[in-house]
């Protein structure tokens, strides 16, 4: 029978170091909808979306309730609606009106966000996925939950230099639609490189084509409870500290596939995986950052931090795959500047600039995520930045991201607000130097050599 | 799986255990381990109960035992008793 300490542990991690659930996120498959007449297919996605998803909030707060442990989103990804909507968009705005109508089912249903705006296009693009592409900018600013995904790269495949450079342009263009809002627009758009058909965070969740109907999908986070938990071994080697991150993910990861299992059995719908992700939010003591300068270093960014990520990230998965039968997504620690206030501290005092943080994401899930960069950079410098990102993706054989934002009206040193989970971000220096004549070449970067590895 | 853990943490006060018995019995919860100690006037009590054969949805049950934490001072949680044993058993 379970014991007092137990009961007490689990409660303690809850209610004082953020242990949650942070998503629940219902995968829907919209290939059953195409339709070569635009008002049908939007009509089709709306009923499909709002029909399934009908009960996945209430559900959410049910198991929150009875199990004592908050589940704090419920979302949505769909098909990447370039697929879907191939045969009715001639124009991108037509594509516009399926993000509209993508808005529209996810209020109805009352998630926060809905993902799979998306074009997979690692190798090249169809005339629909590059529609698709172009109007991603007006798409996120006529909208307030659609998260916009595109792939530009992966292992198999090589980069497609083309989409990284009008990724480049789509970016910039985002974020001049939203400049009202901080150019908040492009904290809904993903840049990737391999990425995950089954990844249930945002914004680049969608539901790729390999999967099934509908699933469920669920990611669960707790920076704070390995936090906590390593408190207790300062000073001790390697093997304790990795032992108590293993052991710690395992319990986090247990309560993920419990929710999950939940879910599943109260909404019908097939389970996916459990994301084993330490994702942090801006709330003190629910940092990624914290972790790494507890691990000890004085200041995130400093020597030693790319090998304490590594150690980090293993060490979740290593604890966390015994503890669910599916894992999938990114699973692994998430480092946003924007949503993590040790990130932004480190920022703050000089100890972390954007070179260090492309070293972490060769270690770590996902790539360069909510960092806001001066709003004159130029798209070339961003598709620059895009393709050393899937450069690192692509030859590791890992997703790597690139989630960034140019404020339109800000520089170094300003200080841009995104508001709830998305936090605020320092605005941080981009080297200068051109690689316009690069990005301008076009065509694509072939895959790379998959033995000789050195 | 109908059994549940319910926690109680608070200043210590007369009449706790009464209270909590009361609705429990009320709403025919059964209780099948009750544990409690007093760390620095602090109340501490952790209770397993079955609630196979209670009416009650458990919803309400949370909700209403959280209500009569309120009302004499104390945290009340209710909570099915998987998260638990997921987490600390393998």
């Amino acid at each position: 029978m379970i014991n007092f300490l137990e009961v007490n542990e689990t409660n303690n991690m809850i209610e004082h170091e953020k242990l949650d659930v942070r998503t629940i996120t219902m995968g829907i498959s919209l290939l059953d909808c195409c339709d070569p007449d635009l008002d049908v297919l939007n009509e089709k996605i709306y009923n499909k979306i709002t029909s399934y998803a009908k009960d996945l909030v209430s559900v959410g707060n049910e198991i929150g309730l009875e199990y004592g442990i908050p589940i704090v989103n419920k979302r949505i990804s769909v098909t990447p609606i370039a697929l879907v909507g191939s045969a009715a968009c001639k124009t991108p705005d037509d594509f516009v009106t399926i993000a509209k109508t993508l808005d529209r089912a996810a209020k109805e249903v009352k998630v926060n966000f809905i993902g799979g705006f998306s074009a997979l296009v690692s190798k090249g693009m169809s005339p629909a996925e590059e529609l698709l592409m172009r109007a991603i900018p007006k798409a996120l600013s006529v909208t307030d939950r659609v998260c916009s995904s595109v792939n530009v790269g992966s292992t198999k495949t090589g980069i497609n230099m083309d989409a990284v450079k009008l990724m480049g342009e789509m970016i910039k263009e985002t974020a001049e639609l939203t400049k009202d809002n901080d150019s908040l627009g492009c904290a809904k758009l993903v840049v990737f490189c391999n990425a995950p058909d089954d990844n249930p965070f945002m914004a680049g969740a969608f539901h790729g084509v390999t999967e099934a109907d509908a699933i469920i999908n669920v990611g669960v986070s707790g920076p704070g409870v390995v936090k906590t938990a390593l408190e207790s071994v300062r000073g001790e080697n390697f093997e304790v500290l990795c032992e108590t991150i293993k052991k710690t993910a395992f319990k986090v990861t247990r309560v993920g596939q419990l929710v999950a299992q939940e879910a599943l059995k109260r909404l019908g719908i097939p389970f996916g995986i459990v994301d084993l992700s330490l994702a942090p939010t801006p709330a003190v003591g629910d940092s990624v950052a914290e972790i790494l300068e507890e691990i000890g270093l004085e200041s995130v960014g400093a020597p030693g931090t790319t090998a304490a990520l590594a150690l980090l990230n293993d060490q979740v998965k290593k604890g966390g795959v015994m503890a669910s039968s599916y894992v999938g997504g990114l699973s692994g620690a998430f480092i946003p500047v924007s949503e993590d206030q040790g990130m932004i501290d480190a920022v703050n005092r000089n100890a972390l600039t954007l070179e260090k943080l492309e070293a972490m994401t060769c270690v770590c899930s996902v790539g360069l995520d909510m960092i806001a960069i001066p709003g004159d950079t130029t798209a070339a410098t961003l598709s620059g930045i895009i393709a050393d990102e899937a450069a690192i993706g692509m030859v590791n054989q890992k997703t790597t991201a690139v989630r960034l934002i140019p404020v339109v009206g800000k520089d170094i040193g300003d200080t841009v607000e995104f508001g709830g989970l998305l936090g605020y971000a320092p605005v941080m220096p981009v080297n200068r130097y051109s690689c316009e004549a690069f990005v301008n070449r076009g065509g694509r970067i072939p895959a790379p050599i998959h033995s000789f590895k050195n | 799986m109908n059994k549940a853990v319910i926690t109680v943490v608070g200043k210590d006060t007369v009449g706790i255990i009464a209270r909590i018995c009361t609705y429990l019995a009320n709403n025919r919860v059964n209780i099948e381990d009750i544990s409690q100690t007093i760390v620095q006037d602090y109340f501490n009590m952790m209770m397993i109960v079955d609630v196979s054969q209670s009416n009650k949805p458990f919803e309400d049950i949370v909700n209403e035992l959280a209500q009569i934490g309120e009302e004499i001072g104390v945290k009340i949680r209710c909570q099915r008793e998987e998260i638990f044993t997921k987490m600390h058993r393998i």
